[in-house]
């Protein structure tokens, strides 16, 4: 029963100044974890939608989503079932590559996990790439033994499948 | 027509008759629109106090109470008022000041981020960057303050918004898609909780400050009438139910009534409405109505299931959904169980407090009892926060809903008088009298000058015990009685202080001359404060932090004639239980 889990919420919510730190304030405030959160526009004019990642017990969730109901500039909030969603991150990765063989066997990579090569520099390559947290963590993985210089992860976003909206 | 305008617009459109408020240099151009305006603005001496003045207003009237505070200090000053409506529920918008747009972020001049400060304190916030929003804004501000689960808004109004101009729309409509507050309970959950009560043999109702909200005290008396509960209330709920009443418990929690702690710890079905179970009302948790089905009835439906596992909740308006269990009750059911009610008035009696003494210096009890005689059940009174506050919601018997007005959420020392002073304001046909510890009138006693000068004719009682007496309370009971910085060794002589505001000022040593001096004091038709002389040695009876609420501490004074006799409890098999 109090078993913790990662959730994913996903708000749709006013597109204005502040309503990013009402809702982090809020988890904050309250003490709920936070892992990530994303934020873009959506396909409403004016209503920007949320990715939340969050863990907690049945209990902790049932709250996140009754608080952020709360706030005024929330219109909806949903917890989707991990199963029934699609999520995906993108993430850029700046190896060290002096070697031609290191580039070589980067740009390999890059292509199996159908990342790109964005940027080539005479001591290192920027790769991009999107998919689930988990296929990320792997190339990263994958890209230490060259030497990571950077790297720069937006956190999931996420939607639900099939003709389902919130 | 120029921003500040349409702000004093905007205020009287929404029937808005007074303001308190503390002016600044950020809110010249309003307070230069007020100096012509038909709107009374009452000059306060410290932000503090608007803030809990209009929330006395608020509760007292059950109209939105406005307060006015200028940037940077003034709005920080707001801030505890805010949070202290924000806790209790209470409806009140608070406009503050803020530099010009241009200069926002630039750690201008008495410059301070309010939306950030406030967002977590307040129901909403907003910061108007246009004269244009003006209208709207204000609009919007009451009717989020009022409705749903009533609470504190805050504009934040920077200086150059107030000087623009703009055209006052013919019609202002509310948009606002995420605010749908639910008014009307599930029928089906209606009907599962009168299935519950019906099923119960030993039901007891708790009932919170959205009884008051929502005006559903009838309501509630019906409901406890026909099902032959027991109502008990939370701090804010008291007044909700008339505890004179056969069915009255008093009030349950940390500071309660030994019936009420112990009734509730036995019954089978516990139907709370529209309180949020603070720790201060349940005590631990999980020894919190071990026996209980949970109802919880709430306009919030966040509130349900916080911080007590609820069997069955319904969300929505007090009013109606006591008004349709009381109906679908009523075709089901002509009685409550006898045995029950029986038993919890024999079980009430038997461990009634004592509230007789004549010993000098004064007994709070005896002092609270003669507060009770020379009041009328129309009398507003307020409290300020420690024991002041826990010997009336103790001994002081309430009768009408918003005639007790308290800080509870938030325990704010300092809101006795300033929240007094908004309750005459709003209720001025009604004797308006403030009960406060010593300590928390000296925080906020410069507002004697605007009682004063605003000739508000309401009486502050100093419980005068030259201790910061709760907290002294806490340190005798599990401090060993180490008493570090709570005796209040320097003092004014309240008296003099008073006279020298130029309000009349009494003081009172002695069993009787309370009830006479307060008396006098609300016929004189003027301020006045009367300090009372109290024996600091006296505490009451309360619940550890951490324990259930039955895990009384203290010498607890029953009123009896043998006060060596345990008080009567009688076994399942006596009262029919399982």
């Amino acid at each position: 029963m109090d078993e913790q889990r990662n959730h994913i919420i996903s708000a749709l919510v006013m597109h204005r100044p502040g309503v990013l730190q009402r809702v982090a304030g809020l988890f904050t405030r309250r003490g709920f974890n936070i892992d990530s959160i994303t934020v873009g526009p959506s396909e409403q004019d004016g209503l920007a939608r949320m990715t939340i990642i969050s863990t907690g017990d049945e209990r902790v969730l049932e709250q996140i989503t009754k608080q952020l109901n709360k706030i005024i500039e929330v219109i909806k909030v949903r917890d989707l079932d991990a199963e029934g969603t699609v999520t995906r991150e993108l993430c850029l990765i700046k190896t060290h590559a002096t070697s031609e063989r290191a580039r070589s066997e980067i740009i390999q990579y890059a292509n199996i996990f159908r990342g790109r090569i964005v940027d080539v520099g005479p001591e290192n390559l920027t790769l991009e790439i999107t998919g689930t947290p988990e296929k990320i963590d792997a190339l990263i993985d994958l890209l230490k033994s060259y030497g990571i210089k950077e790297i720069a992860r937006t956190g999931p976003t996420a939607i639900s499948r099939g003709s389902k909206t919130i | 027509m120029k921003g500040s305008q349409a702000i004093i617009k905007s205020l009287t459109d929404e029937g808005v008759d007074v303001v308190f408020g503390y002016p600044g240099g950020v809110l010249l151009p309003l307070y230069d629109v007020i100096y012509d305006s038909d709107l009374k603005h009452i000059l306060v001496r410290h932000e503090q106090c608007a803030a809990h003045a209009a929330d006395g207003y608020a509760r007292a009237s059950g109209k939105v109470g406005v307060c006015i505070g200028t940037s940077g200090p003034g709005a920080t000053n707001l801030v505890t008022g805010i949070a202290t409506a924000y806790m209790d529920s209470a409806p009140i918008v608070a406009l503050a000041g803020q530099v010009g747009t241009s200069m926002i972020g630039n750690d201008a001049f008495q410059e301070v981020d309010t939306i950030g400060m406030t967002m977590p304190i307040s129901k909403h916030n907003y910061q108007a960057m246009g004269a244009s929003e003006i209208p709207q804004m204000i609009r919007s501000s009451f009717y989020i303050a009022r409705t749903g689960r009533p609470g504190p808004v805050v504009v934040d109004l920077p200086k150059d918004v107030q000087e623009g101009e703009l055209d006052y729309p013919e019609n202002i409509t509310i948009d606002l898609p995420g605010y749908k507050p639910t008014k009307k309970g599930h029928p089906l959950q209606v009907k599962k909780a009168s299935e519950l009560i019906l099923k119960s043999k030993k039901p007891v109702i708790l009932a919170g400050g959205g009884i008051i909200h929502s005006e559903s005290s009838k309501e509630l008396q019906h409901l406890s009438e026909l099902i032959g509960a027991p109502v008990t209330t939370t701090l804010m709920g008291k007044g909700c139910f008339p505890e004179d009443h056969p069915l009255a418990l008093g009030m349950l929690g940390m500071h309660g009534r030994v019936a009420s702690n112990m009734i509730v710890d036995e019954c089978d079905c516990l139907i709370a409405v529209g309180c949020r179970f603070s720790d201060r009302t349940t005590g631990d948790v999980t020894k919190f109505a071990p026996n209980a089905k949970v109802i919880h009835i709430d306009v919030d439906p966040a509130e349900i299931g916080k911080n007590v596992a609820v069997d069955l909740p319904i969300v929505g308006d007090a009013k109606i959904i006591l008004s349709h269990l009381v109906r679908v009750i009523s075709q089901t059911k002509d009685q409550g169980p006898p045995d029950w009610v029986d038993y919890v008035k024999s079980f009430r009696a038997s461990c009634m407090p004592r509230i007789s003494f004549d010993d000098v210096p004064l007994k709070p009890q005896q002092v609270i009892k003669e507060i009770s005689e020379a009041v009328t059940d129309d009398t507003i009174l307020t409290t300020d926060v420690g024991q002041n506050q826990m010997w009336m919601a103790h001994y002081f018997t309430s009768m009408n809903p918003r005639k007790f007005l308290s800080s509870g959420g938030l325990g704010t020392m300092g809101f006795g008088f300033p929240s007094a002073m908004g309750a005459k304001v709003a209720m001025p046909d009604n004797d308006v009298v403030a009960v406060c510890g010593d300590g928390g009138f000296l925080m906020v006693c410069q507002d004697l000058a605007t009682v004063k000068e605003y000739d508000i004719p309401v009486v502050v009682c100093v419980l005068d015990n030259r201790y910061l007496g709760m907290v002294a309370q806490w340190q005798k009971l599990f401090y060993d009685e180490r008493i570090s910085h709570t005796k209040l060794k320097a003092m004014p002589d309240f008296v003099k202080l008073a006279e020298s505001f130029g309000v009349g000022a009494y003081r009172v040593e002695r069993p009787g001359e309370m009830k006479e001096t307060l008396q006098e004091a609300l016929k004189s038709g003027e301020p006045s404060l009367i300090d009372v002389m109290i024996d600091p040695d006296e505490i009451l009876p309360m619940v550890p932090p951490g324990c259930g609420i039955t895990e009384i501490v203290g010498e607890y004074k029953v009123e009896r004639e043998n006060p060596n006799e345990i008080p009567y409890r009688p076994s399942a098999q006596e009262t029919g239980g399982d």
